[in-house]
């Protein structure tokens, strides 16, 4: 084979398929968004730590940019137990199932009403004006990297939830996308888009997680609209494959007094980023992001927090505990903005790090940038073992070291477990991590 | 096995030289305390007392440089922390520590069950657990919800030395080690940790109390009242050495160390 192709050959020999089979389809304007997406994804190419790149600075996505990753054009034949068996699933959810980016409808639920739940595929075809509104209308797209770009360019499928004024909803919708990457290396662009009307409360949970240990890749995006008073309560899960590229995004626009709480748990990628943005663009808004990840053997994972308060009087927490097992890296950069006349803001970040291994590193970089008076602001960064009064404290009263190591170890990661107010979620998550916590002993 | 009964010591510390970061800390203590006993251990800051129940717990840090230890008739220094734990040592600490995430009641069911297989008691099923946490929290009057709560963390001081003692009533230890349990503690707490103290108290086990003040001796009335002076035992009397304390203070001691 001659090395002719240039890098992104494939996402062009793929653009045009798509583009001449199903964006003939599509309505203009989404056309020609696309079009534009995809000009800009070939001026970008995919980002590098070169050039001052400062988002991408600990992370090295050459291993995306080599793989050979076709569009998956059709998902892959799974079964519903086989989803169940991995996949975090309550009958008692809105559960809406992605297979290789693709909606499959028998596996799904449905809502119409006061929460509209439907394919984006669905919706587009409908000619949903809730979409041509919303879709790449969340904040900072200006500054998107080529990630964002390509997913707008490959616009196809996803979801569009619509919480209307007032409503609080019944349940949790569950986005479910699940990978199989077993027939070849594809790669899927799922878009959800959340629009929460005022005063609404709506919980969303999305699963991402493979099937098989394949090579895949998934890269996705989730703009979220909150108007004025709504709440939303936001998990979103990293259980992918161990050979898998992950990217995503989350892009969240908060009116006054909107409530934003989020918690992100990664466990298994190969290689996973997740970008997070909240703009605080009303008074009185509030956000709460905690994360959880556990890395091992030789993941990378990659948290990217922006917090900009717009506005006076509003407040948010970030919270984020990892776990660092093998070789295995991590990076967590969380920046908060107050930006000119966010008086009164309230604000602090933190970011734990146990770190297990010698050869595991975590480069933590937490940052403010402050250009208002009258506010409150903290941060820090930890990364380490546990400290010997601790285990100290624990032995005296009968542990061994292993039995006091697992308990700090799994009360680490549960703080953030605890949190889950979703009982059903709660247990997947606590079965996941806790039972594959390391046995190890501290040692002094 | 041995035979726990009265007059019969139950720690036994021999000329101890125990050293922090090659500084002599304690400097020859000699010291036996019977199973029955209470002893007091007195003295100024940093005068070692902490030092002396620290290192009978295992605490890593320390060095001991000279002396020997036998806790029923064991050498207790060769033990690790929790074995001696198991045989029955507890350590109420100066500065309890916060273990975030580790929930209390999960954290004291392992560490019942690591002291009961040690003693090859049947581990206690969780209702069988409940019942008795739920005795010893009632022994110094603690909220029901605080066992739910990860340990210590965000108790106030005087929840934090309850803690303690909690612990200890639910351990049933043969030595008692208090380290300044009466420090930081207001005139209810301290009643409330006292009588705790007293409730545990039996011919079956042995105090070991370190204070600073003599406050505490006001609750709970000790057999020997021992007064160390930088780093060794100056003086050894009853009760009433406590009081004389009170009125002259140590420095009437340390000049008489001094002559």
């Amino acid at each position: 084979m001659t090395q002719t192709l240039t890098k992104y050959q494939q996402y062009e020999t793929d653009y045009k398929s798509f583009d001449d089979s199903i964006g003939s389809g599509q309505p203009e304007w989404l056309r020609s968004m696309r079009l534009s997406a995809w000009s800009r994804f070939q001026e970008l190419g995919f980002p590098t730590a070169r050039r001052g790149n400062e988002p991408w600075k600990y992370t090295n996505v050459g291993p995306i940019a080599d793989a050979s990753l076709a569009l998956a054009t059709k998902p892959a034949q799974v079964t519903l137990d086989q989803i169940k068996a991995t996949a975090p699933w309550d009958d008692s959810w809105l559960n809406m199932v992605f297979v290789d980016g693709h909606y499959v409808s028998e596996y799904s639920g449905s809502a119409s009403g006061n929460v509209t739940v439907t394919s984006l595929a669905q919706a587009i075809a409908n000619g949903d004006e809730l979409v041509e509104q919303h879709l790449g209308q969340a904040p900072q797209f200006e500054e998107a990297d080529g990630f964002v770009s390509l997913n707008t360019a490959f616009v196809r499928d996803g979801a569009v939830l619509h919480i209307k004024q007032g409503v609080t909803a019944d349940k949790p919708v569950h986005l479910l996308f699940v990978s199989s990457g077993a027939d070849e290396a594809t790669v899927s662009h799922p878009r959800v888009l959340l629009v929460c009307e005022a005063n609404s409360k709506a919980t969303l949970i999305e699963s991402f997680v493979g099937l098989d240990e394949n090579v895949y890749f998934t890269n996705a995006i989730t703009e979220i609209s909150m108007a004025s008073g709504a709440e939303l309560q936001h998990y979103r899960l990293m259980q992918e494959s161990e050979k898998s590229f992950h990217v995503g995004s989350a892009r969240v626009q908060q009116e006054s007094d909107s409530v934003y709480r989020s918690k992100v748990f990664e466990r298994k990628v190969g290689l996973g980023r997740f970008d997070l943005y909240t703009n605080m663009d009303g008074e009185g808004s509030s956000c709460d992001l905690k994360g959880l990840y556990y890395t091992s053997g030789s993941q990378h994972v990659d948290n990217y927090i922006n917090i900009n308060h717009q506005k006076p009087h509003s407040t948010s927490r970030l919270y984020y505990k990892g776990i660092l097992d093998g070789k295995s890296r991590a990076v967590f950069g969380g920046t908060v903005y107050v930006q000119p006349g966010a008086i009164k803001t309230d604000s602090r970040q933190e970011d734990k790090n146990l770190v297990l291994s010698p050869d595991a590193e975590v480069d933590s970089k937490p940052a403010l940038f402050i250009y208002a008076d009258d506010v409150v602001c903290g941060h820090g960064a930890t990364a380490g073992n546990i400290d010997q009064d601790t285990v100290f404290y624990m032995r005296s009263r009968g542990l061994d070291l292993e039995a006091a190591s697992r308990q700090l170890i799994y009360g680490f990661a549960d703080e953030i477990i605890e949190a889950v107010e979703d009982d059903g979620l709660r247990q997947y998550l606590e079965k996941l991590f806790l039972e594959s916590l390391p046995s190890y002993k501290f040692e002094f | 096995m041995t035979q726990e009964i009265k007059n019969s010591p139950v720690l036994e510390v021999i000329d101890l030289h125990v050293s922090i970061e090659d500084k002599e800390i304690l400097k020859g203590v000699n010291l036996t305390v019977n199973i029955g006993e209470v002893h007091a251990i007195m003295g100024p800051n940093g005068s070692g007392k902490s030092t002396l129940a620290n290192v009978l717990a295992g605490r890593p840090e320390y060095t001991v440089t000279g002396g020997q230890v036998l806790y029923k008739g064991m050498d207790l220094l060769s033990m690790l922390p929790e074995l001696r734990a198991r045989e029955g040592i507890f350590l109420a600490f100066q500065y309890p520590v916060e273990l975030p995430g580790v929930r209390t009641w999960q954290f004291l069911k392992a560490s019942v069950d690591a002291i009961r297989q040690h003693r090859g008691e049947k581990v206690l099923s969780v209702r069988e657990f409940d019942k008795l946490l739920d005795e010893k929290r009632e022994i110094v009057e603690m909220d029901t919800d605080l066992v739910k709560r990860s340990v210590n963390e965000g108790f106030s001081g005087g929840e934090k030395k309850r803690n303690e003692i909690m612990q200890m009533a639910l351990l049933d230890p043969t030595l008692a080690l208090l380290d300044e349990t009466d420090s930081g503690l207001d005139i209810d707490a301290l009643r409330i940790v006292s009588e705790g103290v007293n409730k545990v108290r039996s011919d079956k086990n042995a105090f070991v109390l370190v204070t600073h003040y003599q406050r505490i001796l006001n609750y709970i009335t000790p057999d020997y009242v021992h007064v160390l002076v930088d780093g060794s035992i100056v003086r050894s009397g009853g009760r009433e050495l406590a009081l004389e304390l009170e009125d002259k203070g140590y420095e009437w001691l340390r000049d008489q160390v001094a002559v």
